[in-house]
Order: structure tokens, then C-alpha cells, then sequence
């Protein structure tokens, strides 16, 4: 049985100044959000040559190849940032607090929001050229894509056991050694299991990423979601189907090819004393495996590169005493340079912030009023589509669990189907929505359902599968009726699973808010009152004030929903409904 | 058995080092910063050398600071006050060759048992044809000749624990460290493990000059080693230093030998004796031998139960040593369930020897209704904490304290794991004395019937 949850990630350490960090941390976005559209402002009239978006079928796998390229660019970036992001928090005790904080904060935001700001800051890094709106994408996707991985990455390094550290240490292992044999494969499992959400975000990013208006201005890029966008504006079914088939077919590659082999080779790296039954097979891995050249030459090249960098580690200062374990927490204090170094970094970020607030005295009562209203119609759309798939998920995901023959062949499906990027079928949704007459309101939580149910529904399978058959053996015995089974055995059972696959939702629709609440098709613009589509309309109309205030409402909801509600219902899921072998 | 070409021992009785030591800890003690500027002290001011030649045997109940010792000899942790020396070198700044065993193992499970044994040397930029024929050598030194491609996991806990053994040896450590090696391994493997240590140690096959073993296992100190130190706690402390001098093999069963161990046992159960206090403390520290709560020991109702029959069926006294036996317990398990009862009033320990006192008699004899009143008065009396808890909820109006105000108190006296454990212990002993219930989800006392009264109180107030 496969009772591995993809998703678990352990709750954040508790804080000693949880407010003040927030308050600190908000801070330092507004600064930094100002930062963005002040560049952006100065750099508007520059020209950008438009490039126009081919629908023609031949042009698909290059389209396709730019979208994977742009993908793979922005995960590798985030890989790499995420594992230096965890290593400093982790040995640097005095950043922890912050850098812990900074990522819970961003981690909940919708990056969607920033879309506008980001490519405008980059645009005018790179004036004149493609290379800004590339770039401010990348940047984008690299944002959607870091934060989980980052705090998989932490949370791992902290929970390595203490003799394991301690041999490493009383062996005087080299800190590159440490990295290697320790660190890495210690994370390994949770990186990989991360990597997988992470990507699926970015796709669903860089779907709505690659083509936007902003005022009388086309920002786009050929790629696979500017091909998909612009065949359904001009109302190409041909070109759609065959675009979002290649999208199909690459989530199912990306699968096949690289996550379950991966997730299968992982498996060496699991952290059990005694070796389970279970196991992820992947036929793609066997025959790299089997390929007697393609599995001993990696690692021949990797040890001729590393014996050098173990010599010269050896004779180092460094390796030849053993370091204290508790060495970190009886450092000094900061030197003079590092206080100045805080002073400066915090007025830059005061000035920052209160130029951004500045900016919002700008925005009038009824504007106000306005995004009030369409924040409370996007939250409860949010939570209506998440109610919405509970509601369907968890029947048919326990029916499913329930049964493992079906369980077998349709969890992996579920597991696709969340990779596939919501994104991607909007503008067939709109078209249909277009063609019966229906408006946004609706089309938008369909939307956000297209993207988060799977995430439930896979989430319940696993979590229907976990409950020991002996349970339900009992709970059969005693006649327990229906209700009886649902509320003392079923519902507890699945409850961690299901709010794990919750609260991923509740982050994807939120995101997805940004993006379906407001659209062009051909001539006319649908929209419905919500906070993402007043994000839309100002970006549209350059309304930076309106722009800032909705992304802070929509974070500030975000936030607080995460802190007051998800979080206690994870811990709740943690200490209380934990089914312990 | 002579044939050891080893001169005779000198029988000294005080251990003065006449031999340069390896390592020489100079007044180590260490302290645990508390949340409330307060300072735990673990290990009180300690000298201790090891000296070439010697298997030199750490003994002591869980919770003494046994591992802590040995962290700070080996330059994992540092000492709050004192100074460690490696041959005269303060530790922190020597190139020291020493390896720990531990109880864990510790191996990497993603490394092959060839690749664990060789990671220290590559550690130490050892070429790798020399890596592999040391590391293939060190294997088959210790027996697992063969099992040089398995991974950790899918070995027994006794070839785990070979392989730990091969990559301490592998580096030729001058004194080898072993952290309770054998308490994760079944009775039969570690008895099969320690005879092929001695074999080593005697035949000079691993190049260590000492060992140093830490164990809360008597008769395995007594069988392997040459120096026994007995810690107490309260904080970590030097109870008594000695040589054993019995020959190599030790026959478990024969008069020196269960004379020693029942001499250590009276050591261990001996209550302490006040020793002179150091006068000048600059420090705020909290000895805690003066505090006012008690350190609950991690024992449960059902065990001291258990105990104070099997006494009462022996005619109310019998020797802890045999008792262990009896139960083949070893001190770790059945010294908490001793000191329990023994706050609890239920038994007296005299010389080694347990006692049970009328009211433990009454508690044995009673059916369990009884019982849970027995122990529950018993508690009220003697154990602080709970006093307290069930105070606090029969002063408070809705009858229910959050746990949280009950470890901010024993926060001042403990470490931050120690807390946990007693407030379990606590837990559990009040549950069973129906003093009170504990709600784990909302981490809340209440009072058994607090239901009843809530509703009650709440139509008061109306």
C-alpha cells in the first residue's frame, strides 16, 4: 500500500517575534514593490518590439520548446537559490527568524499579481529588447517556483538526526563532503516531491505569463501559452485542440520521463532503517539502470572531478579539528559594520514603504470600495470552488481508496491531471463561456476547479488508502451505520490527507483568481467583480495605486487565512487525527 | 588463560594517571541556557583523564550527562567552564584521531557498507585504491567479508553495528569512542559483539590505544573494562572511580565478579549523600538538588504495581541486583519503576536492598479501585507537580489550566526535552489517579467531571 504523502511538509517553527518579523517583512515588499514600479513607471514609453504569434500548427514545437526551455531555466534557478536559500537560514542563526518568515509570507502569496510590475522593472533593465519581457517572466516563474522548494530544503536540514551530524563532524568531513553525503541526500526526497508542485505552478504561471496587456501594450512571447491565447482570440479550434494536446503530452512526458524516475531513485534515500515493501517503479529508470555505460559513466566522471576537491579539502586548516556542534548559537556578537549595514537597510526600506503608502493617497473612497467588494467576491468564490471539490473529492476519492484495483490506475491520473496547468484550458472556457452567453462569474470558479480539485482528490485517495483495513474491519463488525462509518472512521481518517490537499488548493485557486476573473476575447472584455479582476483592469489601465492596494488585499487575505485558519487545522491534523503504525 | 603477554596491572586503587594522558578534561562542567536567563547546570566541575592502555568504562542512570561527557571529550560540544586537552593541546585548536560508535549507528543508509567505511578516509584525502583496500581490510577484520555492496538497511542491527565498528576502526582512531553501542541490539548480539571487541582489544588487531565506553549497563562495564567511573546526576557528577581487576575473559557467574556489580548497584541506589557545597557561585545556578520539584522518574503505574507484587511475594525485601535478574530487566528500566515507588512512599531502598513499607503492602494487597486511591493519595502527598496541577484546577473556575503554565514552572528547573518527559510522566500518573484529565488536542488540564460542573456553572451565572 502506498501511504507515502507527497505533500507533508512540517509546520514552521515556532517564532519569538512572529508579529514584529511579519510587519517587518511587509515592509520590505513594500519597498521593494515600489522599487519595481518606479523603474517600471520611468521606462513605459520605451517601445518594445511586438512579436506576433503564429497559430499555425507548424510552429508548435518551437513554441513548445521555448515554454520548456523557459520552464527549465526558471526551476533550475530555483533549485539552486532554494538550496542556498535553506543552507544559510539553517547556519546562520541570527538570519533564521527573517529568512523563515520572508518564506512563509511568499509562499502564500499569489506571484500572478506581481506579473505586471516585474516585467515592466525588467523591461527597463534590458530597454528596447524581447530579453526584458523574457526575463521579467523567467523571474516570475523562478518566484512561483522557489519558496516550497526553499522551505523543503530547510525544514530538512533541520531534522537530520543528531548522530548523524555528530559522525559527520567526529569524521571531520569537509563541508563540500558534509553537502554531498549528508545534506543532499537527506533532502533529496523532499526536493524531489517538491519539484514536482513546483513545476506544476510554474507551467500554470507561464500559461497566463506569455501574453498580457498592459494599457495599449502587448507584452508576448512565443511560447506555448501565447500560441493557445492567441488561437483562441481568433477563434482557431484546430490550433487549440493541437496546442493543448502538446500541453497534454508534455505534463505527461514530464512524468514519465523525469519525476518518476526520479521519485524511484530517490527511494535509496529514504531515511528507514529497515526496507519497505513498497516501492514507485519506473520502467525509464530500469533501462537507464540496465545500460551498463549510461550508469557507471556519470559517476566515474563525477569521482575524477571530486577526488581532487576531497584532496585539497583534506589539507585544509578546516578538516583537521573536529567543530562543536553547538558552535553556532555561542557566536559573538555583530560587529560595528553589520549594524550600520541593518540601520541603512532599514531606512532604504522605511523610505521604500512609506513612498509606496504615499502612493496609495491617490486612490479614492469609491475605488476603495470597490476593491472592497470584489475582495469579499473573490474570497468567496475561492471558497465556494474549494467547497465545490471537497464536496465531489472526497466520495469518490474514498470510493476510490477504498478499492485498490481502482486506486492503482486512477491515482497517477489524478496526479497528472494536477500537473496539468489550468491555465491552459482557459481560453477553450472562455470561448464555450462566450458561446452560451454565460458570464465570468461562473466561468471563474470553474476555473479555479479545473486547477485544485485534482490536488484534493489525489490527496483523499492516498488518505482513503491509509486507513488500516483492520479499522474498517471493526467498523464493519459493530454494524456502524453510514453516518456512524463517515463521522468516527472515514472523515478522521482522511483528515490530514485532506487538509494537505486543501491548502495547496486554496493557494492554486487564489492564484488562479488573478487570471479568471478578466479576459479579452476578439473585441470585448468579460469580467465579473473580484479582486482579480480590479489587479487586471489596473494593470490595463496602468492604475499602479489600485495595482499595489488589491495585491496587498489579496496577500493580507491570503496570509491570514493560512495563519488562522489552515495552519490550526494542520496542526489539528498533526497531533490529533495522526494514524500512527 | 596467561597467554595475554600483558605485565601484571598495577593494582592502584586511586586512578592517578602515570602514563601522559590522551585526553584530559580540566574541570569541564556544562550548563543549558533557559528561556528565563536561567542556567541548567548538567555536569557539575569534572576532572577525567584517559590514558593509554585502558578500556575505561562511563557508568550511569539515563539523564546523568553520560553522553554529554563524552561529547565534550571528543570536541563535539564545548564545555561551558574547564578545558579539554589532547596530549596537552586544548581540543578545539589539536588535529585529535579519535571515533565514535554510536548507539544509532549512524551509518548513511544511501551509502553501500563500503562506502560508509570509506567516507572518513575520504574525509582525510585518502587515494582511492588505498581507500578501498584499507576499508575491504577493516570489513573483513570485523566479519562482514561479503557484504560490501549491501546497503545499511538491509542488514541486521548487529551487522549495522559492525559496519559502525569498521569505519571508527578504518581511521585508526587513538581512542575509540563508543556511545551505549549495545542497548539498540538483542541480548544474545551484543554479548556475541562484546566478546569479539575484547578479542580485538586483547589481540592488539585494532591499532587504539584506549577505549572509552559510556553505558547505563553494569555488567557490561564490569565485563569489558579495566577503569569504571559511576556518574550520579543531579547534575552529572563523579561518584566513585575505580580499577577492576579481574582477568580476562570475566565469568559473569563467579563471586568477584557479582560481588562488583552488587557493590555498583548499592553505589547507584545509595541515596545521595550531601556533599559540601561549592562555596562562591557567580553565576545565577540552580542546583538542582535544591529545587523544590522532585524529578519525576519516567516510570508507569501498571510497572510500580507490578514491582511492589513481585516484592511482596519474596517476603517484602529482596536485593535490586537480583530483582533486575529476575526480571531481566536491566538498571535503566528498573531503577525509574524503584525510584518511583520509593517517592512515592511505597518502598524504602537500604544497602542495595528494596523494602516495601506498609503503605506499599496495603497497595499490593488492594484490588485496582483501591489502588487508584491509594496512589492518588500518595501522589497529592509526595509529588509537587501534581499537587499543584490539581490545585490550579479546583481553584479556577471553568476547571481546566492550560499545560502550558506547568511547563513555563518546570522550564526553570529542566531542560526543554526534560519538561516533556515530566509533564508525560505527570500526565500519566495523574490520569491513573483520576486527578485529573488531560486534553491533548487543546493541551489543557480539566477536571474529570468538568463537564457536568461547566454546565453547572455556566446556569449559576445566567
Amino acid at each position: 500500500m502506498k501511504t507515502q504523502h507527497p505533500l507533508a511538509r512540517t509546520p514552521v517553527t515556532a517564532r519569538a517575534w512572529p508579529f514584529l518579523i511579519d510587519a517587518a517583512v511587509a515592509a520590505c515588499a513594500l519597498a521593494l514593490f515600489f522599487a519595481l514600479v518606479s523603474t517600471g513607471a520611468y521606462w513605459l514609453g520605451k517601445p518594445v518590439p511586438v512579436v506576433p504569434i503564429s497559430h499555425s500548427i507548424g510552429a508548435l514545437p518551437v513554441y513548445a520548446f521555448y515554454s520548456i526551455v523557459r520552464i527549465g531555466i526558471a526551476y533550475l534557478l530555483s533549485l539552486i537559490f532554494a538550496i542556498a536559500y535553506g543552507y544559510t537560514a539553517v547556519y546562520n542563526p541570527r538570519l533564521e527568524a527573517w529568512m523563515i518568515a520572508v518564506l512563509d509570507i511568499l509562499q502564500s502569496i499569489p506571484v500572478l499579481s506581481f506579473l505586471p510590475p516585474v516585467v515592466l522593472a525588467m523591461v527597463a533593465l534590458v530597454p528596447g529588447h524581447q530579453m526584458g519581457i523574457e526575463m521579467g517572466v523567467i523571474l516570475l516563474i523562478f518566484t512561483g517556483q522557489v519558496w516550497n522548494l526553499a522551505f523543503s530544503f530547510y525544514s530538512s536540514l533541520k531534522t537530520i538526526p543528531r548522530e548523524m551530524q555528530e559522525a559527520s563532524l567526529i569524521y571531520r568531513y569537509s563541508a563540500w563532503q558534509r553537502f554531498w553525503q549528508l545534506q543532499m541526500p537527506f533532502a533529496a526526497i523532499g526536493l524531489v516531491w517538491n519539484s514536482i508542485v513546483s513545476v506544476a505552478g510554474g507551467w500554470f504561471a507561464l500559461m497566463a505569463c506569455e501574453m498580457f496587456t498592459m494599457g495599449t501594450r502587448n507584452f508576448q512571447l512565443p511560447g506555448l501559452g501565447s500560441y493557445l491565447e492567441t488561437a483562441a482570440v481568433s477563434g482557431d479550434m484546430r490550433a487549440l485542440v493541437a496546442g493543448f494536446a502538446v500541453v497534454i503530452l508534455i505534463v505527461v512526458a514530464t512524468d514519465q520521463l523525469a519525476w518518476r524516475p526520479l521519485i524511484a531513485w530517490s527511494d535509496k534515500f529514504k531515511f528507514e532503517q529497515v526496507e519497505s515493501a513498497d516501492r514507485v517503479a519506473s520502467p525509464i529508470l530500469e533501462l537507464l539502470r540496465r545500460s551498463s555505460l549510461l550508469s557507471s559513466l556519470p559517476g566515474r566522471i563525477w569521482h575524477s572531478f571530486e577526488e581532487p576537491i576531497y584532496r585539497r579539502m583534506a589539507q585544509t586548516r578546516d578538516c583537521r579539528i573536529v567543530h562543536p556542534l553547538d558552535e553556532g548559537r555561542a557566536r559573538g556578537k555583530a560587529s560595528a559594520g553589520l549594524w550600520a549595514l541593518a540601520v541603512a537597510a532599514i531606512i532604504v526600506v522605511g523610505w521604500g514603504a512609506a513612498q509606496a503608502i504615499l502612493m496609495l493617497r491617490t486612490v479614492t473612497w469609491p475605488d476603495l470600495r470597490l476593491l472592497l467588494e470584489g475582495a469579499g467576491a473573490t474570497f468567496l468564490r475561492v471558497n465556494t470552488a474549494l467547497l465545490i471539490s471537497a464536496a465531489w473529492t472526497i466520495p469518490v476519492g474514498v470510493a476510490i481508496g477504498f478499492s485498490p484495483k481502482l486506486a492503482r490506475f486512477v491515482q497517477p491520473l489524478a496526479q497528472v491531471m494536477a500537473s496539468v496547468p489550468a491555465t491552459a484550458f482557459f481560453p477553450i472556457l472562455l470561448i464555450g463561456l462566450v458561446k452560451i452567453g454565460g458570464g465570468l462569474g461562473i466561468g471563474s470558479i470553474a476555473l479555479m476547479l479545473l486547477g485544485t480539485q485534482w490536488y484534493i482528490l489525489f490527496n483523499v485517495i492516498a488518505g482513503a488508502m491509509s486507513i488500516p483495513s483492520d479499522l474498517r474491519e471493526v467498523s464493519s463488525l459493530c454494524h456502524f451505520t453510514r453516518w456512524q462509518r463517515w463521522t468516527k472512521l472515514i472523515l478522521p481518517g482522511i483528515f490530514p490527507y485532506l487538509i494537505t490537499g486543501m491548502v495547496t488548493a486554496s493557494g492554486g485557486a487564489w492564484n488562479a483568481s488573478v487570471f479568471a476573473e478578466y479576459s479579452h476575447v476578439k473585441d470585448h472584455t468579460l469580467q465579473t467583480i473580484g479582486l482579480g479582476a480590479q489587479i487586471d483592469a489596473a494593470t490595463d489601465s496602468g492604475r499602479f495605486p489600485i495595482l499595489l492596494l488589491a495585491t496587498i488585499m489579496i496577500s493580507v487575505m491570503v496570509v491570514t487565512m493560512n495563519r488562522l485558519i489552515w495552519r490550526r487545522l494542520y496542526r489539528l491534523a498533526e497531533t490529533r487525527y495522526k494514524l500512527e503504525g | 588463560m596467561q597467554e595475554t603477554g600483558i605485565p601484571t596491572q598495577t593494582p592502584a586503587p586511586a586512578p592517578v594517571p602515570v602514563v601522559d594522558a590522551i585526553i584530559r578534561a580540566e574541570k569541564i562542567e556544562k550548563y543549558y541556557a533557559q528561556p528565563s536567563e536561567n542556567r541548567i547546570q548538567v555536569i557539575s566541575a569534572t576532572d577525567l583523564s584517559i590514558v593509554p592502555g585502558e578500556i575505561l568504562a562511563l557508568l550511569g542512570p539515563s539523564g546523568s550527562g553520560k553522553s554529554t561527557m563524552l561529547r565534550m571529550l571528543t570536541g563535539l560540544s564545548t564545555p561551558t567552564a574547564g578545558q579539554v586537552y589532547w596530549h596537552e593541546k586544548p581540543i578545539a585548536d589539536a588535529e585529535i584521531n579519535v571515533s565514535i560508535v554510536f548507539q544509532s549507528f549512524a551509518l548513511f543508509p544511501w551509502l553501500t557498507v563500503l562506502e560508509n567505511v570509506e567516507a572518513p578516509l575520504q574525509a582525510r584525502g585518502v587515494a582511492p585504491d588505498v581507500r578501498r583496500d584499507r576499508s575491504m581490510k577493516m570489513l573483513d577484520t570485523v566479519g562482514l567479508d561479503g557484504f560490501e555492496a549491501a546497503y545499511p538497511k538491509e542488514l541486521s542491527g548487529g551487522m549495522k553495528q559492525r559496519v559502525g565498528f569498521a569505519r571508527a576502526l578504518v581511521v585508526e582512531p587513538e581512542v575509540l569512542f563508543m556511545d551505549e553501542p549495545f542497548s539498540a541490539l538483542d541480548v544474545l548480539t551484543a554479548e556475541n559483539l562484546r566478546s569479539e571487541l575484547l578479542e580485538l582489544w586483547a589481540n592488539k588487531t585494532m591499532p587504539t590505544k584506549a577505549v572509552f565506553l559510556v553505558t547505563h549497563n553494569i555488567e557490561e562495564a564490569v565485563l569489558l573494562a579495566d577503569r569504571i567511573i559511576v556518574f550520579g546526576r543531579n547534575p552529572g557528577h563523579i561518584r566513585t572511580d575505580f580499577r577492576v581487576q579481574l582477568a580476562q575473559p570475566r565469568d559473569r557467574k563467579s563471586e568477584p565478579f557479582t560481588q562488583l556489580v552488587d557493590y555498583i548497584y548499592k553505589v547507584l541506589t545509595k541515596p545521595d549523600v550531601a556533599p559540601a557545597e561549592a562555596p562562591d557561585q557567580q553565576i545565577r545556578v540552580r542546583d538542582q538538588r535544591q529545587m523544590h520539584y522532585q524529578m519525576l522518574p519516567h516510570s508507569r503505574p501498571g510497572g510500580i504495581a507490578g514491582l511492589l507484587e513481585l516484592l511482596l511475594d519474596k517476603g517484602g525485601r529482596d536485593d535490586i541486583y537480583r530483582l533486575a535478574d529476575d526480571l531481566s530487566f536491566e538498571i535503566d528500566d528498573l531503577l525509574p519503576i524503584v525510584d518511583a515507588a520509593q517517592l512515592l512512599g511505597f518502598l524504602k531502598v537500604e544497602e542495595g536492598d528494596a523494602a516495601i513499607t506498609p503503605s506499599g503492602t496495603e497497595f499490593a494487597n488492594s484490588e485496582i479501585l483501591r489502588q487508584k486511591e491509594l496512589f492518588r493519595a500518595a501522589a497529592v502527598a509526595n509529588v509537587l507537580l501534581l499537587r499543584q496541577i490539581r490545585r490550579a484546577l479546583e481553584a479556577k473556575s471553568d476547571h481546566s489550566v492550560p499545560e502550558e503554565f506547568f511547563l513555563d514552572m518546570l522550564n526553570e528547573q529542566f531542560s526543554e526535552e526534560e519538561c516533556q518527559r515530566q509533564m508525560e510522566t505527570a500526565v500519566t500518573w495523574g490520569r491513573y489517579a483520576e486527578l485529573f484529565d488531560y486534553d491533548a488536542g487543546r493541551r489543557r488540564f480539566v477536571l474529570p467531571d468538568a463537564p457536568e460542573e461547566e454546565i453547572a456553572a455556566s446556569e449559576d451565572s445566567e
